[in-house]
């Protein structure tokens, strides 16, 4: 493998950077803070004739989601990123994309929702995005970024899964971070990234119809066929990350674990959070408590299998979740892991701690706090850390 | 009452930049509430998203700061609900003429009596400097950095073509007018449409060769004229403010009672 140069740069410009890499024919995105140093920096690179692509600046997100599913429905390759209100008012299109199979990538810079406004940073906003078929796939540096934005499309269109896929990218806590990072050469990504070759397209000379009304003879059907492309498209996924570790020598697995050997607790993180996680693993290990970490990686398709394999000996589960998901009694990772474990004849006491809302700083020294009460749990719990009232 | 009393002090001081033209609006649309006389906690005041939707935390009445683009159908809710307050709408270029733009013109159709402001600063400011559909054709913009290809949309042709009963524009440099414009707007009854030139030194001028918030205020001074003024004979590129539109349409909520008062008599 070449050793590369490692360049210091913001996560945002870096996104951008990922995406102008990937031959994408047309990009359609509205600012939104703290997502807008990706747009601006993408439109300076189409500007700057540094990528061939088709730059709309939209009136909207809703309309920068139909631009990116009218163009991907021609055949196109076509990007978009937003966060927050901007994907809230996506959401009416997110179902369409994926049901009508367009390998569309987005970034979102994750951000809350209003209200009170805060532009900060949680997972509020991708949570209400859960059920629209989308691939959501998780960073938590600026490395991550690049190479799963990089993988994305290759994801997204191969002929197995042919569904849209969001690359969640924490507002300001990574968009707005310079870090460093390595990125490979243009012709690396050409081979690794050939150009799209769409199975059916919008084209005068062959009219078909996409999207159109359906019975209840034929709806269920489609339904039921963007679900099984979806709960498939993991091994592909799993696939195209081994071609990438094979490649840039960087492992990407839809559940990864840190110091999960033999730990009795074991901490459950997405997203940016994870890293700090680490550290507060780390300093629990000094203290001879015995914890360990499994981060979720891939959230859509959820990794069910890999998470029961990634946690099996331990005893206590403490899913820390970054939204909250009202009147459920738990967070949306929390249920989402409860659920793995319905049926399993020996399972963990799962603990559950919703933290982080409106960009709070979650620290190595709240981690700590968190694994050592995890640690001693007897039953399951649900509690807003830190949280007054 | 002073000034201070209408503004919320413990959020100062306020997040705008040196310079800004929308302390200057914020100032003016105190002064006429005061010189109109209407208690406090008879106005509400909508805003939507951007750096013109702050405002909603400074002012002391009811503040309602809701999302992108959506202040006007906040708003409309409002006063259908409670038509005897004094509805206030401050927006962005943003909220009121690209994501909001339909709640504008069906406002606008409809003849609800709300006071739609524009603060008209000709650039998104709160998400760096893009272009907005108020920013001018060749100005530049931190997305337009070899011109704007766009037209703008002229405010006051658009709320006219829209049927707004009142419609008036003015800019941070003619404040004593501004103050004028305001009382009128706010106490005429039916939809009204103020377009309100505010200064963007950050972005707007510095992307623009118009350096400081004093050059901005100068270019208002001496690019507009009153409505009417024989200068626009000579020059057609100054910008006519005043008041344009001032009729008495049938107000939506008046109409609104009149329907319920009818279908209540006939069953």
């Amino acid at each position: 493998m070449a050793k590369r140069k490692r360049i210091g740069m913001e996560v945002a410009l870096a996104a951008a950077e990922a995406v102008g890499m990937c031959n994408v024919d047309v990009a359609a995105v509205y600012p939104i803070t703290p997502q807008s140093h990706i747009a601006e920096h993408l439109s300076e690179l189409v500007a700057d004739g540094k990528t061939d692509t088709e730059y709309v600046t939209v009136e909207s997100e809703h309309t920068s989601m139909s631009v990116c599913i009218g163009a991907s429905a021609t055949g196109a390759r076509a990007y978009t990123a937003t966060c927050s209100q901007g994907l809230m008012l996506m959401h009416e299109l997110l179902p369409i994309a994926s049901a009508m199979r367009c390998p569309i990538v987005m970034s979102v810079a994750n951000r809350p929702v209003n209200a009170p406004l805060n532009i900060l940073s949680d997972h509020s906003d991708i949570m209400p995005q859960r059920d629209s078929g989308w691939i959501v796939i998780f960073s938590e540096n600026g490395q991550e970024v690049v190479d799963l934005t990089l993988m994305a499309y290759r994801i997204a269109e191969d002929k197995d899964i042919m569904l849209p896929v969001i690359i969640g990218i924490d507002g300001f806590i990574l968009t707005h971070m310079v870090e460093p990072m390595e990125f490979p050469d243009q012709k690396e990504i050409d081979k690794f990234l050939p150009p799209y070759k769409p199975y059916a397209t919008l084209h005068p000379d062959k009219p078909l119809t996409m999207g159109a009304f359906a019975m209840p003879d034929f709806f269920p059907q489609m339904m039921k066929a963007k679900d099984m492309a979806l709960l498939n498209s993991k091994k592909t996924i799993v696939k195209v990350w081994d071609e990438w570790e094979r490649k840039f020598g960087r492992r990407y697995r839809p559940v990864e674990t840190y110091r999960t050997e033999g730990a009795e607790t074991i901490l459950v993180t997405m997203g940016s959070m994870s890293e700090t996680a680490e550290l507060g693993v780390d300093e629990l290990r000094d203290k001879g408590v015995s914890v360990g970490l499994v981060k979720i990686r891939l959230w859509r398709p959820f990794p069910s299998d890999e998470l029961k394999v990634a946690v099996k000996d331990a005893r206590v589960l403490a899913v820390m979740d970054r939204a909250v998901s009202p009147g459920t009694g738990g967070g949306p990772v929390f249920t989402d892991i409860k659920a793995v474990f319905y049926g399993e004849d020996s399972r963990p006491i799962i603990v559950n701690y919703v933290m982080g809302l409106g960009g709070v700083d979650v620290t190595v020294g709240d981690f700590v706090k968190m694994g050592e009460k995890a640690a001693k749990a007897k039953k399951e719990e649900y509690e807003f850390y830190g949280v007054m009232g | 009452m002073p000034v201070r009393d209408y503004i919320r002090e413990r959020f100062f001081p306020h997040i705008w930049c040196p310079g800004c033209g929308h302390g200057t609006v914020m100032g003016s649309m105190i002064r006429a509430i005061e010189n109109l006389g209407i208690k406090k906690s008879d106005i509400v005041v909508v805003s939507g998203i951007g750096c013109s939707s702050r405002i909603c935390g400074y002012l002391d009445f009811h503040t309602l700061h809701t999302i992108h683009g959506r202040a006007l159908a906040f708003a409309t809710g409002v006063k259908l609900s409670r038509p005897e307050l004094t509805l206030i709408a401050p927006m962005g270029d943003g909220d009121a003429f690209a994501i909001g733009g339909n709640h504008l013109i069906h406002a606008a159709r409809r003849n609800i009596d709300i006071t739609a402001i524009i603060m008209n600063n000709s650039i998104y400011g709160m998400t760096g400097g893009q272009y907005s559909p108020l920013t001018g054709y060749g100005d530049f913009a931190t997305t337009a950095p070899y011109g704007n290809i766009d037209r703008s949309f002229d405010v006051v042709k658009l709320a006219m073509g829209a049927g707004a009963s009142f419609v008036a524009r003015t800019t941070t440099y003619h404040v004593r007018s501004m103050i004028k414009i305001l009382e009128k707007a706010i106490t005429h009854k039916g939809f009204s449409v103020v377009d309100i030139l505010s200064q963007c030194p950050t972005y707007f001028g510095r992307k623009n060769k118009l350096e400081s918030a004093v050059d901005m205020l100068k270019y208002y001074k001496t690019h507009t004229i009153p409505i009417g003024s024989k200068e626009k004979e000579k020059n057609p590129d100054l910008i006519e403010r005043g008041i344009f539109v001032q009729e008495k349409y049938p107000e939506y909520c008046a109409e609104y009672d009149k329907i319920i008062e009818k279908a209540s008599k006939e069953r």
